[in-house]
């Protein structure tokens, strides 16, 4: 029980950061942009359903189609990591199991961005010719 | 910490009956929270069954009657019985509230569970340890803080600037806001919690203060800040009728301000 530091000093602790804003901006962006990207995927999606596989191919070779199809997958992940991280800051306290986690947020996140933007640049690029 | 568990030395245990006194006419029972620091027991659910017809018609004056008439170990604080000292803040029926402005009544069904404000460690009974959330409120530095040389007389503001003050300067500091506020629960060591911020917002709308930037500065932190997920619990416990969430979210939009 005994602690001799000061309340004060335990109030304070390591100081500020001095950063968090450009996080909760990005938070709200990313969430605004995703409303109409997420729209025009599902709608995407639903139209898809219905062609075959040369019409899919055809339809994601449009340069508007593989932008805003990358675009979706890119801010998504990373609006997906920025939640997760928070949930992980919130809810863990051992050190080495936060960093863990915030690790395999990040690659977890970045790996699946990555995946997903190649794939479909390969798609739209070379046509579906694999 | 999140603990999903209580520790083993904490979980409460049954404790004792005090049945309420023969010829009572109306009885309610009170489940108290009870924890003496000086034994080595658990902590205990003690019932009380109050003669409510006795005793006035708040939670705090059937505390009162059970301290005077049935039990005078219970340990509780309380001060001015009206609402302005904030001494009594205590969970009551499963929501943090003063004992002084809670009227039993309001409390539905024969029992009224009371136990010490969440979270918190406790001291003795009802009596938690605010030291921290003292230090924490300290940490905001909640006086004016000035450059421009002291005028002769007082710091003059408009009536509209002092307006702005509204809402925010009725705090009492009770911590109800604070202590049922679950970000405060895990990260209450790093998280300022909604009491303490609202202060930080009276200082930083205050027209006279010339440390706004100083201020914001100490605060633009993931934790110290931001560890508000606009939950609400604290403007829905708040027995003041205060709106801490909406001047965290104030705080927030004025560090945007300042990089758009």
């Amino acid at each position: 029980m005994t602690d001799f530091r000061t309340p004060r000093s335990r109030a304070q602790g390591l100081g500020a950061a001095g950063h968090g804003v450009s996080h909760w901006i990005s938070e709200r962006v990313s969430s605004v942009a995703l409303i109409p990207l997420v729209l025009w995927g599902v709608f995407a999606v639903l139209r898809l359903a219905r062609s075959d596989y040369d019409m899919a191919v055809a339809w994601l070779a449009s340069p508007v189609n593989a932008v805003l199809l990358a675009l979706l997958a890119v801010v998504s992940l990373m609006h997906m990591h920025s939640g997760m991280r928070v949930v992980v800051e919130d809810y863990i306290h051992r050190r080495i199991t936060k960093a863990g986690l915030l690790l395999l947020n990040l690659f977890v996140c970045a790996l699946f961005g990555a995946l997903a933007l190649f794939s479909i640049l390969k798609v739209a690029l070379s046509g579906g010719a694999y | 910490m999140v603990e999903l568990a209580l520790p083993k030395n904490s979980r409460v245990q049954k404790g004792q009956h005090h049945p309420a006194p023969a010829g009572a006419k109306k009885v309610k029972t009170f489940k108290v929270y009870r924890y003496d620091p000086e034994g080595t027991e658990n902590p205990r659910w003690d019932t009380y069954d109050v003669d409510v017809e006795a005793c006035g018609p708040m939670v705090l004056d059937a505390l009162i009657y059970i301290k005077n008439t049935m039990d005078p170990t219970l340990a509780f604080r309380r001060s001015c019985r009206e609402g302005v000292c904030g001494s009594c803040a205590m969970n009551i029926g499963g929501r943090n509230t003063l004992a002084c402005t809670h009227g039993w009544e309001e409390v539905p069904g024969q029992t009224c569970t009371i136990s010490p404000l969440p979270h918190m460690p406790v001291i003795k009974d009802l009596v938690p340890d605010m030291t921290l959330f003292y230090a924490q409120y300290a940490s905001i530095e909640p006086w004016l803080h000035t450059k421009t040389p002291e005028p002769q007389g007082e710091w003059l503001q408009t009536p509209a600037d002092r307006e702005k003050l509204d809402g925010l300067y009725e705090c009492i500091l009770c911590a109800c806001c604070s202590t049922s506020c679950p970000s405060y629960w895990w990260n209450g060591d790093k998280y300022l919690g909604p009491a303490a911020l609202l202060h930080a917002y009276r200082w930083l709308i205050d027209s006279r203060d010339e440390a706004t930037g100083e201020r914001l500065d100490d605060l633009e932190d993931p934790f110290k800040l931001y560890r508000c997920h606009t939950i609400m619990n604290c403007a829905q416990v708040c027995p003041k009728g205060l709106n801490p969430a909406k001047a965290i979210a104030e705080v927030k939009k004025m560090l945007v301000d300042r990089v758009v």
